[in-house]
């Protein structure tokens, strides 16, 4: 779809509201009177894709005025976030409320080892900033919920989904249903990434196809297979996530066509793509909440994913983690057992115990380990409950000359 | 008169990528036969193309049809 059929979205400038018409854009808006002239810095650094035919310097000024939000800075969400921060998105903020982990490398390719255990919205802005220290990053360094979803999301012209959940899908779709923006949307499972454009509204105020008009209904627990770590090859999210910066960059400058209506999905085993139409239904909109209010209210499950969620990590990362802040390390071992750890805090509920008690942990950070770290899995499985992150010190404590 | 069909995702590992079926006249029929061919299809959500359109209720499915299962993935 051309993208001159759908080409009102808010642009967001200072705290000032302007309707300008996307694609012909800012330029057009401000034909007489440009808000942002390019600097000679601007100029250069942006020089090779300003020079580009139906690209110039009007669409460099619509990048730079452009304010787009990354939710899950990931697989997905690190390339996207590297593609809009080095094309001179003017705003770019980013929420996630992870930590980086040794696993998430392989992909997730803003981080770096010594990143392990950090925020991942904080070490992903510091990394960007010294990419293009020319536009503003904010981090939002937790989890977007139906409490805070309008607050953030209100604030941006474009949202880019890039979490790794369902729960959080359906939440930020209808979010961008209610609040009327366009969402760059993109998911992979092993070797196939999906991308689409949704909820771009057309000149008479009508949005483009959502998520729901792909997938009505959030899958239920029994499809956890989704959620599982099914295992991904690296370069999967690197191309899906660049797809979706260039559905991006192409929205804001108004060059090319869209996947709006469209679902593209990719193989990377067999370099197939197919694209697939969706049509907007009537009724999707009977699916989604009918105000922000009932939007607060509505149950967005995060149970798929907390569905058994820990990670095993070895001492050294252990060791590091429970310096973290809003963190607690249980010994599972029975009483009596040796050895005595000293060198650490800790706290001790035996496994014996454990699941009598009822216990609600308050830390966001659970550390467990038991003697060879067989009881330690089954107390990890257990006190995983979807808002905390559980990590399980694999092989015990008896592997290591610890006391 | 069969068929042909294209699985993705997780409904690839289930069916194969590629199969075909005995020709269905609409797509709840072909639900219906995919669930007792594949026990694990019925508790999937998965959306249908046909001809390269995502469709919605019950839809024909004409002889030379080319048909898509599409579930929702998750990761990112």
């Amino acid at each position: 779809m051309k993208l001159h059929q759908w080409h009102y979205f808010h642009l967001f400038l200072e705290d000032r509201i302007y309707f300008a018409p996307l694609g012909v854009g800012v330029h057009f808006f401000h034909s007489n009177h440009l808000i942002i002239n390019l600097s000679s810095n601007d100029k250069q650094r942006y020089n090779r894709q300003i020079t580009l035919q139906n690209f110039g310097e009007s669409a460099q000024q619509k990048l730079l005025l452009a304010k787009v939000l990354v939710i899950g800075a990931g697989g997905l969400g690190c390339p996207a976030l590297q593609y809009l921060a080095a094309a001179g998105v003017g705003t770019i903020g980013i929420v996630d409320d992870d930590t980086v982990s040794l696993s998430n490398l392989h992909r997730q390719i803003l981080y770096s080892t010594n990143d392990i255990g950090l925020p991942k919205a904080q070490r992903a802005s510091e990394v960007l900033k010294l990419l293009n220290p020319d536009i503003i990053i904010k981090s939002f360094p937790y989890r977007l919920i139906n409490t805070n979803a309008f607050e953030l999301i209100r604030n941006y012209d474009i949202i880019i989904d890039g979490t790794d959940n369902f729960a959080s899908r359906y939440l930020i779709n209808d979010a961008c249903v209610l609040l009327k923006k366009p969402l760059i949307y993109g998911s992979i499972y092993q070797f196939e990434g999906q991308v689409a454009v949704f909820n771009v509204q057309d000149e008479n105020n009508s949005p483009s196809a959502n998520y729901r008009d792909l997938f009505p209904q959030q899958p239920n627990e029994s499809e956890v297979l989704n959620c599982s770590e099914a295992g991904v090859i690296g370069v999967l999210p690197g191309i899906i996530g660049t797809m979706m910066a260039n559905e991006c960059i192409k929205l804001i400058t108004g060059i090319g066509n869209f996947l709006i209506n469209k679902l593209l999905i990719y193989n990377t085993l067999t370099n197939q793509i197919f694209e697939m139409d969706i049509t907007p239904k009537e009724e999707t909109l009977h699916l989604i909440p009918a105000n922000e209010a009932a939007f607060r209210s509505t149950e967005y499950s995060f149970s798929c994913e907390s569905a058994h969620s820990f990670e095993d990590v070895g001492i050294t990362d252990f060791l590091k983690l429970m310096k973290e802040e809003d963190t607690v390390v249980v010994d599972v071992r029975e009483v009596g057992e040796k050895p005595v750890i000293t060198s650490f805090e800790h706290i001790n509920i035996p496994m014996s115990k454990l699941k009598t008690l009822k216990l609600d942990i308050p830390q966001k950070n659970i550390l467990v380990f038991c003697h060879a770290g067989v009881r330690s899995v089954d107390a990890a499985l257990f006190l995983s409950n979807g808002n905390n992150k559980v990590y399980n010190l694999k092989g015990g404590i008896v592997r290591y000359n610890i006391q | 008169m069969a068929i042909e069909i294209k699985a993705f995702g997780l409904l690839a590992d289930i069916t194969g990528s590629d199969f075909s079926v005995i020709e269905q006249r609409d797509t709840d029929s072909l639900r219906q036969l995919l669930a007792e061919r594949y026990p694990a299809l019925s508790t999937i959500h998965y959306a249908i193309a046909i001809d390269k359109k995502i469709v919605s209720g019950n839809t024909l499915i004409n002889e030379t049809s080319s048909v898509a299962l599409l579930p929702p993935f998750s990761g990112g």
